[in-house]
């Protein structure tokens, strides 16, 4: 097929449809809201489910009583949005159903704004709603990523009975690129083995998420535990660019793995010996490729869109052994690729301590507060 | 040349509302209803002693064009959180503005059982039939066979469902004590609709429980009219469908001269 | 090598539009393209603006500090985007709006009356493209035939009829960038 021009949320969307997308119930929100309106636009057309629910909690409900049925189900939101949604999601999760939520992140905390963000990693990838449960949790950096995660995101949803999220941001979700759509799936004609459909010719079948026992409920967590691990060791997905000679080894994941990618490119055409990591599942986390890395880097740079969140993990990964460095932006302020190419020169020319924070050490350096935003 | 005729003052900004340019679009009545609820308030004398609770809509900013204290609640919650400060400032004039999403949608439940509680706030509810703010997604006011961005091919009350008539709803509580219907689409309806406000806030003053004044208003730039037109869109397609008029006044307001 | 373009004015004045017809046209040739707006309540009667990249490798960040040309389709545009273009860069500015001018001496800088131009053409509407064309007469990124070509795949069919105007309006652009001598170390 032919690459077309499409926006990050409407090729979502598409691709869903394509997927074999049963319903999708929603409520709008900026900056996802054309994901929503492309399926008003065309779910009735194909015969298919589209319903603009009263809110997010209710939309993310219709999808656990849809889900409940076996069908292709999703919902899409921003973080506001999403915040609303980690009751059912929980509930989902603690009920073993397949669901795909698209999370185009926005500027917060509360109502924030409406530019892009990355300030929902902790929310989505530690979980959000309560209990023990584990997401997976799939971030694309670019139009054609966000049409193939969104394939990807309703296999693995109905592979492991889980809830996946596709975290993206509103400049993934606004850009437009040329990518190629996948071909259209047929709609599912069977259901599995735990649908509940009605028990024609058959005993009956109940799904829900209370076991009110809590031998019952330790068996059930164990389950999704043992569910995970299998997720974490045939799931992990990452992309490298320029590491085999990487003495500096950046991470970043969507937007600013992608303009980090710049930056990285850059500082390669000055002689840098540098590379990139970019997370494509963020859960299950690259945690084994950058523990192997940290063993020949000399430090690592983690770049977000916030005031350090995924920093965490790689700190986890790294466990001491190669200093860490961190650049963010936050509130919706989006890095340019020179504010990462200076980072970069930075810690290629200056010897960084394995001691002390991170974070810390980047509030003192750039002091958004007193030096207003650039 | 000196000016030597006196000056006589015929209209000027009133002082409930802030000197600064709004942020609607030209022709949006949100400006209408906004000088309306400022009007009221300076001539009960009471600005100083008045807190509104913003939404999540066009009107998310209504914090900055009213000079008064001002909250800005989540999408839906106003009266949750007017709730919260009346409860504990029970002598301060409360007050939510709140779109159609914000109030009929996802708001529903805290609006209902603001009134169910007999909640002693006043709503000022614009009803714009529409999503304004995120670019004209339908509401749960949207008319049959309305065309939305989420509603592409008219509002199908099968798939959709029916517009919702809050103030008949709302009037049915026991908690309420003032709850009517006013358009913002002529002078002489803006007239009544200042006069309803007026009353509702006195209904507040004089502890009648939950007051609403429902306002018809004009969305030109998501309905895809004039300023002018969509003020007739107003009078011919809305009022149709929520009738104007009076759907609950407590007793002791009937003699109420404003 | 990448180019990257902002293209700013007021809602409604097709800059959002003039930049997906120019990335449309870079798709077709075969680049690597990105194309992101500013969105949101701006789109309420205020500003808005695109960035658009062509390259011939795979692109990284969207947006850029400072951009090789700007498209200013009014005055705050101009404000915002003069000192940002690269020393050596293009800026195309809209003199129907615009009282002032370009300052800056280290760039090619275009003052167009697109507003007047596009009336002669017969249809104001039509300044976005009177705009790109004179874009294209001082960086010539893309061929025009390209961009005319990208415009007849992606206008929609009931605009059809509008083509051959458009097609006067790039053209006109063009020619009239084309005569305004560039800076001599450029
Ligand atoms: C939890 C949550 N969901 C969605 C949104 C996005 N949102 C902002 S305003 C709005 C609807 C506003 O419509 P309405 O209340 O009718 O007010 P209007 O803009 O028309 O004045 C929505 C859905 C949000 N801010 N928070
Ligand atoms: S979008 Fe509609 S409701 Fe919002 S300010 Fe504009 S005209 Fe008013």
């Amino acid at each position: 097929m032919a690459k077309e021009l499409l926006k990050g949320n409407v090729a979502m969307a598409e691709a869903a449809i394509r997927s074999g997308l049963q319903a999708y119930f929603g409520y709008p929100i900026t900056p996802q809201t054309e994901l929503l309106e492309w399926m008003a636009e065309r779910m009735p057309l194909l015969g298919r489910t589209f319903l603009q629910a009263e809110s997010e909690v209710a939309a993310i409900n219709m999808v656990y009583g849809a889900a409940c049925t076996g069908a292709r189900v999703m919902s899409s939101s921003s973080s506001p949005g999403v915040s609303l949604m980690m009751e059912g999601i929980s509930y989902i999760a603690g009920t073993e159903l397949p669901v795909v939520l698209v999370d185009v992140v926005r500027g917060g905390p509360g109502l924030g704004n409406i530019a892009p963000s990355q300030g929902d990693y902790y929310q989505i990838t530690k979980g959000g709603g309560h209990g023990d449960y584990f997401p997976i949790v799939l971030a694309p950096s670019n139009v054609q990523e966000s049409i193939d995660l969104m394939v990807l995101a309703f296999d693995l949803a109905e592979k492991y009975r889980s809830i996946v999220v596709v975290m993206s941001d509103g400049n993934v979700g606004q850009i437009m690129e040329p990518a190629e759509l996948p071909p259209f799936q047929p709609l599912k004609t069977v259901y599995p083995d735990w649908a509940v459909r009605g028990a024609e010719n058959r005993a009956k079948r109940t799904l829900s998420s209370i076991y009110i026992k809590p031998d019952e409920e330790e068996v059930t967590n164990f389950r999704l535990l043992e569910r995970w691990h299998e997720i974490e060791a045939n799931e992990l997905r990452y992309k490298e660019y320029f590491l085999d000679d990487a003495e500096i080894v950046v991470v970043g994941f969507g937007s600013s793995g992608r303009v980090a990618f710049s930056a990285v490119r850059a500082a390669r055409a000055q002689g840098i010996p540098v590379g990139l990591l970019r997370p494509i599942t963020l859960r299950p986390f690259p945690y084994a490729p950058l523990a192997e890395l940290s063993k020949s880097a000399k430090a690592f740079l983690v770049v977000e869109m916030n005031a350090g969140q995924m920093l965490d993990d790689v700190q986890l990964a790294v466990a001491g052994r190669t200093p860490v460095e961190f650049y963010g932006r936050m509130g919706g302020m989006v890095p340019y690729q020179g504010e990462i190419l200076a980072e970069i020169m930075r810690i290629a020319s200056e010897s960084i301590p394995l001691e002390g924070d991170p974070r810390h050490r980047w509030a003192q350096r750039v002091n958004y507060g007193r030096n207003g935003h650039k | 040349m000196e000016l030597t005729a006196p000056t006589h003052v015929v209209y000027q900004r009133p002082e409930s509302l802030a000197d600064v340019p709004t942020s609607y679009c030209p022709g949006c009545t949100h400006g209408v209803a906004h000088r309306l609820v400022a009007e009221v308030l300076d001539e009960m004398g009471v600005r100083q002693n008045t807190i509104g609770v913003a939404p999540v809509g066009c009107s998310v900013f209504a914090y900055n064009f009213f000079d008064f204290d001002f909250v800005e609640a989540a999408h839906g919650r106003a009266p949750a959180m007017a709730t919260g400060i009346k409860r504990l400032l029970p002598d301060r004039i409360v007050f939510t503005y709140q779109g159609d999403g914000d109030l009929a949608s996802i708001g529903m439940g805290e609006i209902m059982h603001a009134a169910g509680r007999g909640e002693n706030i006043t709503v000022i509810f614009i009803n714009n039939a529409i999503y304004g703010m995120t670019g004209g997604q339908m509401a749960p006011t949207t008319l049959p066979g309305q065309k939305t961005t989420s509603s592409p091919y008219g509002r199908d009350v099968e798939q959709a469902g029916f517009p919702l008539r809050m103030a008949e709803l709302l009037a049915n509580m026991d908690g309420s004590g003032y709850v009517v219907r006013r358009s913002l689409h002529d002078p002489k309806n803006i007239r009544l609709a200042k006069k309803a406000i007026r009353t509702a806030f006195e209904a507040q003053v004089r502890g009648l429980g939950f007051s609403l004044v429902e306002l018809l208003s004009s969305c030109p730039t998501n309905w895809g009219l004039t300023p002018k037109d969509a003020l007739t869109w107003i009078e011919e397609k809305m009022v149709p469908v929520y009738p104007l008029g009076d759907y609950k006044v407590a007793p002791s307001l009937a003699s109420l001269k404003v | 090598m990448q180019t990257e373009i902002i293209i700013s004015g007021f809602g409604g004045q097709g800059a959002l539009f003039a930049g997906q017809l120019l990335a449309y046209a870079a798709m077709d040739s075969g680049f690597e393209v990105t194309w992101i707006p500013s969105y949101g309540p701006e789109m309420r009667g205020g500003t808005a603006n695109c960035t658009v990249i062509i390259a011939d490798e795979e692109i990284g960040a969207p947006t850029v500090l400072n951009p090789r040309a700007v498209l200013a389709l009014n005055l705050p545009s101009l404000d915002k985007y003069e000192p940002l273009v690269i020393s050596g860069g293009v800026l195309v500015a809209n003199a129907s709006l615009i009282n002032r001018p370009i300052t800056r001496t280290d760039i090619s800088a275009v003052m167009i009356p697109a507003n007047e131009i596009a009336e002669e053409i017969g249809d104001k509407r039509l300044l976005n493209m009177v705009m790109l064309g004179a874009l294209l007469g001082k960086l010539p990124v893309l061929p025009v035939e390209v961009i005319e070509k990208a415009l007849q795949a992606h206008i929609p069919e009931r605009h059809k009829r509008l083509l051959p105007s458009n097609y006067a309006a790039l053209r006109r652009g063009m020619e009239f960038a084309a005569q305004v001598p560039s800076p001599i170390h450029s």
